[in-house]
C-alpha cells in the first residue's frame, strides 16, 4: 500500500496541546512541511515567542530558542548575523508582532534582516485569556473591550503585513489564510516562497497567517472559520502584498 | 611577539579588547558616554571580521546579544544607564537560559535622563540582578585604562566559563579618558563545554533554548541549580586590590574612579602618620568579601567612598558583619571628590586624634 499521507518530519511526536479547533496546529504543521520539503530541517532555528504561538518550539523538530514577549525578530536577527547560513524564522502571533514586539518588526524589515517571520493572526490575545490586540476589530468584543473595540478610544486594526510592506528591506510579504483547503493550498506556497526568499539570501520576508481562536472568540470551531472568513478577510488586505522584482524571478 | 602600546580613549579601548578576546558580534544603540564603544567597532569590525548592528533600542540590541549567544559566539553590547535599565529584561533572559555575553555599563548619573558625569549610581541594578527574577551576573569594576582592556577580556572568559552574562562597570569619567595601553594579547581562548549551542540540528538532537518553566517543579529544580552555580562563583571569583593594608587601623572601601583616587589618599594619609588602607573590589558580584576577614581584627573603622547614595557600603557591612563601624562618603550627579575631601572626611568622621592625623 502506498502511503501518501503523514506526519512531516518537520514535527516531533508532541501531540499539539492548542485548544479543538484551533488553527495554530495547521499553520505548524504547514511550516514544518515547508522546511521538508526543502530539505532545511537540520539547518534552521526557529525562534519562539510568548503566547500560544510560544509552544511552537515543543512540536518541531529543529533547533528552536524561546525568546521574551515580542522579542523574537531581535533574537533572530543575533542569530541570524552570527550564523549567516543558518535558516531562521520566528513564528509570532500578533500581539506579539504587532503590540509589544512593533519595533523589532518595523526595523528587522527596514534593514532588510534576511530571516522569515510567520505571523499569527487572530485578532486577540489567546493565551492570557481573550484581551484585545492591535488587530482586534472594530466593535469586536474583548475582556479588555467589553463593550466592543471603540476606534475613539482604543485605535483602529493595524494590518501589520501592508505596513511592512512598505519597508525597502521587506522583499515578500504576503497575507494568507488557513481557513479552507483552498486557502491552506496558497498559505503553504506562500510560507515556502518566504524561506526561499531566506535561502536565495534576499532580505527580509513575512507571511501574516489568519487563524482563529474559538476559546477567546466564543465560537466554534466551525462558526470560528466563518468569521474568520466574514469578519477578517474584508478588513485585512490578502494575497502577495509584496514581491520585489528578485523575489519573482525564483 | 613585541608587546605594543598605544593611547586610545577609555570607550575605545574596550572595543579594542572586546576583538582581540574574539569577540565575532557587537549589537548597541548610541548613549553617551558609551558611544565610542559603538563607533569604534562600526569602523574597526569591517576590517578586521566581525558584525555589528545598530539597534532600533537597546531592548533589540540585547535580544540580538541574547540569539547571538544561543549560537556559542562571543558577543558584546555596551550602553549607559538609562540604556541599561531597557537592556534588563534581556540580561534576566540571558541569566535564565545561562548565555555568555558581555554588557558593559559605562554609568551616567540618574535617576531618570540625568546626567553625563562619572557616577556609581547603578552599583544596585548591577550587583542585585536589575531585571525580574532571582539571578546574579559577575559584575567587574576596572580603575584605570589597562583594566579597561585586561577586564574586558577577562569578562569574556569569566561568561565562558561559567555560561552566564558579565557585567562590566564603568563610568563616564574612564570611559572619557585618554590612557596608554599595553596591548597584551591572550594565548588562547579558555576551552570550555559548547555542548548546549544551537546552531542547526544537523547530526544531533534537537536543543530548545528557553526560560519557561511549565510545572513548579522544574521552576524550583533550575532555581537551585542557578543557585549552586552562583554560589560556586562566589567562592571561586572574588577578586580584589589591597593597597597599603598590612597594618591598617583604618580601610577605605572603594572602586573603580574613586578607587584610584582612593590611593592618592593612602599615601597622603600615611605622611600624616593615619595607619590607612585601601580595598578596592574589582569583582562587585561577588563582592570580595575574603578581602575583610584577615584584616578585620586590626581595623579601628571604615569609609567607603562611591559616587552614589551609600549602596556599596550594605555590602561591606555585610561582608564584614558590622564588626567594625562603616561609614560613607559621597558625591553625586557626576562630581568627583578630591583625595583631600576623601582624607579630611576620615579625620572628621573617625575624630582621628592630632597625633594620628
Ligand atoms: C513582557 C510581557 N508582557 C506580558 C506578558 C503576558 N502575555 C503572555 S502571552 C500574551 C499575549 C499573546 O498574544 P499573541 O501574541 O496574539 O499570541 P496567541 O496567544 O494569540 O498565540 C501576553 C500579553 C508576558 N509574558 N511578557
Ligand atoms: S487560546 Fe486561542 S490561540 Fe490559544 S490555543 Fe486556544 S484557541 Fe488557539
Amino acid at each position: 500500500m502506498q502511503k501518501i499521507f503523514g506526519r512531516s518530519a518537520g514535527l516531533t511526536d508532541v501531540p499539539f496541546s492548542f485548544c479543538p479547533g484551533c488553527t495554530h496546529g495547521t499553520i505548524m504543521r504547514l511550516i514544518a512541511e515547508v522546511l521538508e520539503e526543502l530539505e532545511i530541517i537540520d539547518n534552521t532555528i526557529g525562534i519562539s515567542p510568548v503566547g500560544c504561538a510560544g509552544f511552537s518550539q515543543d512540536f518541531f523538530t529543529n533547533d528552536f530558542i524561546g525568546a521574551a514577549h515580542g522579542r523574537a525578530q531581535a533574537v533572530g536577527i543575533g542569530v541570524k548575523r552570527s550564523l549567516p547560513d543558518r535558516m531562521v524564522f520566528t513564528y509570532q502571533g500578533d500581539g506579539d508582532i504587532a503590540a509589544i514586539g512593533t519595533q523589532h518588526a518595523i526595523h528587522a524589515a527596514a534593514r532588510g534582516e534576511n530571516i522569515t517571520s510567520i505571523m499569527v493572526n487572530n485578532a486577540i490575545f489567546g493565551m492570557t485569556g481573550g484581551q484585545m490586540a492591535p488587530t482586534t476589530l472594530e466593535g469586536m468584543k474583548t475582556s479588555t473591550s467589553p463593550y466592543g473595540k471603540n476606534t475613539v478610544t482604543d485605535g483602529f486594526p493595524i494590518d501589520m503585513p501592508k505596513l511592512l510592506s512598505n519597508l525597502p528591506g521587506a522583499v515578500y510579504v504576503a497575507a494568507v489564510s488557513v481557513d479552507s483547503p483552498k486557502e491552506i493550498v496558497k498559505a503553504k506556497k506562500a510560507i515556502k516562497k518566504a524561506f526561499q526568499v531566506q535561502i536565495a539570501g534576499l532580505g527580509f520576508s513575512l507571511v501574516s497567517v489568519l487563524s482563529t481562536c474559538p476559546t477567546n472568540w466564543g465560537l466554534s470551531p466551525v462558526d470560528s472559520l466563518q468569521w474568520l472568513r466574514d469578519n477578517m478577510m474584508p478588513v485585512y488586505e490578502m494575497g502577495e502584498l509584496k514581491v520585489t522584482e528578485e523575489v519573482a524571478k525564483l | 611577539m613585541a608587546l605594543e602600546r598605544i593611547l586610545l580613549k577609555g570607550n575605545e579601548i574596550i572595543g579594542e579588547a572586546a576583538i582581540r578576546a574574539g569577540c565575532k558580534l557587537f549589537f548597541g544603540y548610541p548613549i553617551t558616554p558609551s558611544t565610542e564603544v559603538v563607533e569604534y567597532l562600526s569602523a574597526q569590525f569591517p576590517k578586521r571580521g566581525g558584525d555589528l548592528v545598530q539597534a532600533e533600542d537597546e531592548i533589540g540590541a540585547i535580544y540580538m546579544c541574547y540569539g547571538a549567544a544561543c549560537t556559542g559566539n562571543r558577543v558584546m553590547t555596551a550602553s549607559s544607564s538609562p540604556g541599561v535599565s531597557l537592556k534588563q529584561e534581556g540580561i534576566s533572559y540571558a541569566a535564565a537560559v545561562e548565555l555568555p555575553m558581555v554588557i558593559v555599563n559605562v554609568n551616567r548619573c540618574g535617576p531618570g535622563l540625568g546626567g553625563l558625569g562619572p557616577a556609581q549610581s547603578d552599583y544596585f541594578q548591577s550587583t542585585r540582578g536589575g531585571g525580574h527574577g532571582d539571578y546574579r551576573t559577575i559584575v567587574l569594576a576596572p580603575s584605570k585604562a589597562q583594566e579597561l582592556y585586561d577586564f574586558t577580556m577577562d569578562a569574556f572568559d569569566l561568561a565562558d566559563k561559567h555560561r552566564n552574562p558579565v557585567i562590566l562597570h564603568t563610568d563616564g569619567f574612564l570611559g572619557q579618558t585618554m590612557e596608554p595601553v599595553w596591548l597584551k594579547e591572550r594565548p588562547e581562548m579558555p576551552q570550555v563545554d559548547r555542548s548546549w549551542v544551537v546552531d542547526g540540528a544537523k547530526g544531533r538532537e534537537k536543543r530548545v533554548l528557553a526560560s519557561y518553566s511549565l510545572t513548579n517543579e522544574i521552576g524550583e529544580a533550575n532555581n537551585l541549580r542557578w543557585e549552586a552555580k552562583y554560589k560556586h562563583i562566589e567562592e571561586t571569583e572574588q577578586r580584589w586590590e589591597e593597597f597599603h593594608t598590612e597594618d591598617a587601623e583604618y580601610l577605605l572601601v572603594s572602586y573603580g574612579t574613586t578607587g584610584r583616587i582612593c590611593k592618592s589618599t593612602v599615601l597622603n594619609a600615611r605622611k600624616r602618620g593615619i595607619k590607612l588602607g585601601l580595598i578596592r573590589p574589582i569583582t562587585l558580584w561577588p563582592f570580595p568579601k575574603k578581602a575583610f576577614e584577615p584584616l578585620i581584627d586590626n581595623v579601628k573603622g571604615m569609609l567607603t567612598v562611591e559616587l552614589n547614595t551609600g549602596q556599596m557600603i550594605e555590602d561591606v557591612k555585610l561582608a564584614t558583619e558590622c564588626k567594625k563601624p562603616v561609614h560613607l562618603f559621597r558625591r553625586q550627579g557626576g562630581m568627583l571628590p578630591t583625595e583631600h575631601e576623601i582624607l579630611e572626611n576620615l579625620i572628621s568622621t573617625f575624630n582621628l586624634t592630632n597625633e594620628e592625623a
